[in-house]
């Protein structure tokens, strides 16, 4: 029996294994080699130009600024949310739906969305003219108010991908056993303890996965932050946008595309390293 | 029992898709970038193919997927694509790899009499013809009436100064408190286009030579000055038609294309005119669009005939009436224009006839860098505009990036900067 069936999970596999080999790894692939070459033979000019670049630096910086305030928000946001959910005992599908319904949306509709509230001519513009606050029309996407840009990006970023760190969580919660806290409860342990000490430590892999997600999802921002800002705000994925379409120099555009990997492929090193659960602190 | 019927099934299948494969072979299809959008590309169909022989497919594409789809059907080596219609500047990348030289057609259509200047620039710096024109187009400035009374007194509006369009923006500053010019700097906007057809051209009489001129350095000044009474919200427009109409912005520059909107839906509202003039003159930049035949095109006969009909004369006074393109061939646009595209032919015919007017042609022979020739165009506004950098630093680095481009292409110089025995040089 155990030799007609090992073959079986390999053949369940297969079909995944070849998608992703022809969809994915071949574009890698091709995705460096082409970032590596030049017209006279391999370089590393495109990595170059892309490090001379007048945006280079501001893209590196606005990336990385995005990712360290959107993402711990995200995850602080998200374990609000979920731990509210799980209390909840009524209409708990209910409040779900609701707070996941951002997932459903697309990022450059969601960028719209943000912009069509946040423009000119928008509907925050609108609402503060009308309670009287301002006299007219007041810009808060222009490349002259770029830490108003900055907080629309961010409110528009953490509106629109929290569910996808909610949900995992909530997958989390409901592993974990109620025993546990029911006993803390009974030697006395507040809840913000029973949090700290119970639900937080034995979320762990739940919040590796999520942080893993998040963190490599918001290296590549690009639809929300093109829509609200378009190249006032500069970020790498944006960049690698502009290399390919606009200047058509894919070279550079590939150079963006594998330094965003490496950011990302580091950034899921570390969470596997420094949020590692061993297997016996594990219900 | 049910292998006859399946067998029957399989024949008829046969039967139909060897059909339709027939049929296919018959179809020409005419890949676009231009006339976009849904309304333009009905009008195509529906009215500007009628008339075509055989079966006509257009297909619109945005222009970089127009590039990648250009070169992916080169590398496999299988072309679907019977003719193309693009910008100048589209097509000038696809040369020798992914288009045929077209000088048969050019005697197909010599009773057309489109002028030899635009024919020549069909050759994209080749000794063959690689585009027949199609149409054309320039940009304009638009106003809202609102913003005439602002003008500064003197002022003509069809022959304005860039330091009179400078006090008029700032006069409706300094009286409405909004700064209502504006300019397409957007992520698809068309400003590097202001830059090589008309600032360039009006301070400096040059585009590439006189990049770090002193008349370069007083015009990047001047520039600055100008963006200081600009809506602050033009780095997000790429067309300024929206700005225009929702009354964001009162003054703009754009291509005819992109103000075209504001024009026929309004034009009671807005009046369109031709750009400023520099201590230069009045330098504006034609564009031209142009038809072409992929290289192994599957239907070259289909695509010769497309040619044919699009440059007929009737055809080009449709495309006139319809979505505002101008023609290429000598025709007399007719009386009955709509009053939007009146507005906008009535600004073309200011700006071709305006005494100063100093034409800036379209770059030849830069290949697959258009956009890195535009890109040093940008970052020089980046830099000294947005960025406060110094003028003189900022035009001495990016002149080095412009020198090695030329180079690079061996591009020769265009008009109005002076001929040059091989790459054009920046001074």
């Amino acid at each position: 029996m155990p030799a007609r069936t090992s073959w079986i999970p390999y053949a369940l596999i297969a079909p995944s294994v070849v998608f992703l080999a022809a969809l994915f790894l071949v574009p890698l692939v091709q995705t460096i080699w082409l970032s590596f070459s030049a017209e006279d033979g391999l370089s590393l000019t495109n990595y170059q130009r892309m490090a001379g670049d007048l945006n280079f630096s501001l893209a590196i910086r606005n990336t990385f600024l995005l990712t360290l305030v959107v993402v711990p928000l995200q995850v602080v946001f998200a374990l609000a949310m979920a731990t509210m959910v799980a209390k909840l005992d009524k209409g708990r599908d209910l409040v779900l739906w609701v707070l996941t319904i951002p997932l459903g949306i697309s990022d450059l509709a969601a960028g719209l969305a943000w912009l069509s509230l946040l423009q000119n001519t928008g509907y925050l513009n609108s609402a503060l003219y009308a309670l009287g606050l301002i006299s007219g029309p007041v810009g808060w996407l222009s490349q002259e108010t770029p830490v108003a840009l900055f907080f629309a990006i961010v409110l528009a970023e953490i509106w629109r991908a929290t569910a996808i760190v909610l949900v995992i969580l909530i997958a989390g919660l409901q592993l974990i056993p109620k025993e546990f806290s029911e006993a803390a409860e009974i030697f006395g342990a507040r809840p913000w303890t029973r949090f700290r000490r119970i639900t937080l430590p034995l979320l762990k892999p739940s919040l590796q996965s999520a942080l893993i997600l998040r963190t490599v999802l918001a290296f590549e921002v690009f639809a929300v932050v093109y829509a609200l800002g378009g190249r006032n705000f500069p970020v790498l994925a944006g960049e690698a946008y502009t290399w390919q379409n606009e200047n058509q120099n894919y070279g550079v555009a590939a150079a963006y595309a594998v330094l965003i990997m490496a950011i990302s492929l580091i950034a899921t090193a570390v969470y596997l390293r420094v949020l590692k659960t061993h297997p016996e602190q594990l219900p | 029992m049910t292998h006859p019927v399946s067998l029957r099934t399989i024949a008829i299948a046969a039967a139909f898709f060897g059909g339709l494969t027939a049929v296919q072979a018959q179809e020409t299809i005419f890949y676009s970038t231009q006339l976009r959008p849904i309304e333009e590309a009905s009008k195509v169909r529906d009215v500007l193919l009628k008339g075509a022989p055989g079966k006509v497919t257009y297909v619109v594409d945005e222009p970089p997927a127009f590039a990648v789809r250009m070169k992916a059907e080169t590398q496999a080596g299988k072309r679907t694509i019977n003719v193309v219609g693009a910008l100048h500047g589209e097509l000038q990348p696809h040369v020798s790899a992914d288009l045929q030289p077209i000088d048969d057609v050019v005697a197909k259509v010599a009773d057309r009499g489109i002028p030899v200047n635009l024919m020549e620039l069909g050759k994209l710096g080749t000794g063959q013809q690689q585009y027949i024109p199609w149409m054309q187009a320039t940009y304009v400035m638009v106003a809202n009436k609102q913003a005439l009374p602002y003008l500064p007194a003197g002022a003509d509006v069809n022959a304005l100064t860039y330091a009179q369009l400078q006090q008029w923006a700032k006069a409706i500053v300094d009286k409405t408190g909004q700064r209502q010019l504006g300019f397409p700097a957007g992520p698809t906007g068309l400003l590097p286009r202001f830059f090589q057809g008309y600032f360039y051209p009006s301070f400096t009489g040059g585009v590439v030579s006189t990049f770090k001129s002193a008349d370069a350095e007083a015009g990047w000044n001047a520039m600055k000055e100008l963006w200081a009474v600009s809506n602050p919200n033009s780095t997000n427009y790429n067309f300024m038609q929206e700005a225009l109409m929702a009354g964001e912005v009162w003054i703009a520059w754009d291509h005819i294309a992109r103000v075209k909107d504001a024009l026929t839906t309004q034009p009671d509202q807005f009046v369109a005119f031709p750009a400023p003039a520099g201590p230069k003159g009045r330098g504006y930049m034609p564009v031209v669009a142009g038809l072409a035949i992929p290289k192994d095109a599957p239907n070259r006969a289909g695509a010769v005939a497309v040619i044919e009909h699009m440059t007929k004369p009737e055809t080009q006074l449709m495309t006139a009436a319809e979505v505002g393109f101008f023609p290429v061939v000598k025709a007399d646009l007719p009386p009955n224009l709509a009053p939007g595209i009146k507005l906008l032919a009535g600004a073309v015919a200011a700006t071709q006839g305006s005494k100063d007017a100093l034409v800036s042609l379209l770059p030849v022979g830069l290949g697959a860098k258009g956009g890195e020739f535009n890109k040093v165009y940008n970052d020089t506004f980046q830099r000294i505009v947005l960025r406060n950098e110094p003028v003189k630093a900022v035009l001495e680095s990016q002149a080095k990036v412009l020198e090695t481009l030329m180079k690079d292409t061996g591009a020769p110089c265009w008009a109005p900067d002076k001929p040059s025995q091989g790459a054009c040089p920046v001074q």
